[in-house]
């Protein structure tokens, strides 16, 4: 019963992370710039590779297996950020600047008043 | 006492992680542990110890439905067929209470994962992170919301 119970939440675990993994890659191919490109690949990306995690550690029933898969969604939970946050700090230091659509940009206002001083 | 406790902490987690529990795993676990802390022993600072248990609990649980949520939200945002008339980009300098690098650092990475939002760039005095919005709707309201909320359980966790 428990083995059943675990196997269909890992299948449905498996489906969702796989889903957001294709909403993430498709956000990527969508979204006019690279930091709104960020915020897909950041979010989407590591839920759905949670999840796929998470479903190992649910239908493995060995205990190494599990723990391996639940450290790997910790490191995974820990490491897009820093990713997403570096790319997106170096595409700003090197001159890329946001999509047309962008609101308003408190770093040019900062850099500008930089450059005049 | 840390750093036994750490040590003891590592050789459980390496024998975890390669899947024996065996004697000499755990000493080979133990041996890399202390090799490790050998090489960071001036990077640690004294941790504030398990006191803090709870708030930290807390942290992880408000962060992880925070973070569901927030896949949900771009999920949609990026499968609706009018893209580009919901987006409302921004760069937003949010000013920062907590002063440490760890607790910038943490802050940082919880912000880049939850809803909208994503952290781009510290100001030089630490001052002030810059946070990039997908869709703003009231710029006080998204930073009060980032002091009130994830600031403030960082803080309850370090203080």
């Amino acid at each position: 019963m428990m083995a059943e119970i675990a196997l269909y939440a890992g299948a449905v675990l498996l489906l969702s992370g796989a889903l957001f993994s294709l909403i993430a890659a498709l956000g990527v191919l969508r979204l006019p710039d690279l930091y709104t490109r960020m915020h897909a690949a950041s979010k989407a990306g590591a839920v759905g590779g949670g999840m796929i995690l998470l479903a190992v550690a649910l239908v493995s029933f060995d205990g190494a297996i599990t723990v391996r898969a639940l450290i790997g969604i910790a490191f995974l939970l820990l490491t897009t950020p820093v990713a997403a946050h570096l790319l997106a700090r170096a595409h700003y230091q090197s001159g890329g600047r946001p999509a047309q659509i962008t609101v308003s940009n408190d770093l040019d206002i900062v850099n500008k008043a930089g450059r005049d001083n | 006492m840390n750093f036994a406790l750490l040590t003891i902490v590592l050789a459980l987690l390496w024998a975890a992680l390669t899947g024996s529990f065996s004697g000499p795993n755990l000493l080979l676990g133990a041996v890399i542990a202390l090799a490790a802390l050998l090489l960071l022993r001036g990077r640690i600072g004294q941790p504030s110890g398990l006191r803090r248990v709870l708030p930290a609990v807390l942290l992880a649980v408000v962060f992880l439905y925070e973070l569901l949520l927030s896949a949900i939200k771009v999920a949609l945002v990026v499968m609706a067929p009018n893209l580009r008339a919901q987006l409302r980009p921004a760069i937003v300098a949010v000013p920062l209470t907590v002063k440490s690098d760890l607790e910038i650092t943490l802050l940082a990475n919880l912000i880049t994962l939850t809803p909208g939002t994503l952290s781009i760039d510290v100001s030089d005095d630490k001052s002030v992170l810059y946070v990039h919005v997908l869709m703003l709707e009231d710029r006080a309201k998204l930073i009060s919301g980032i002091a009130e909320g994830f600031e403030k359980r960082i803080m309850a966790v370090f203080a």
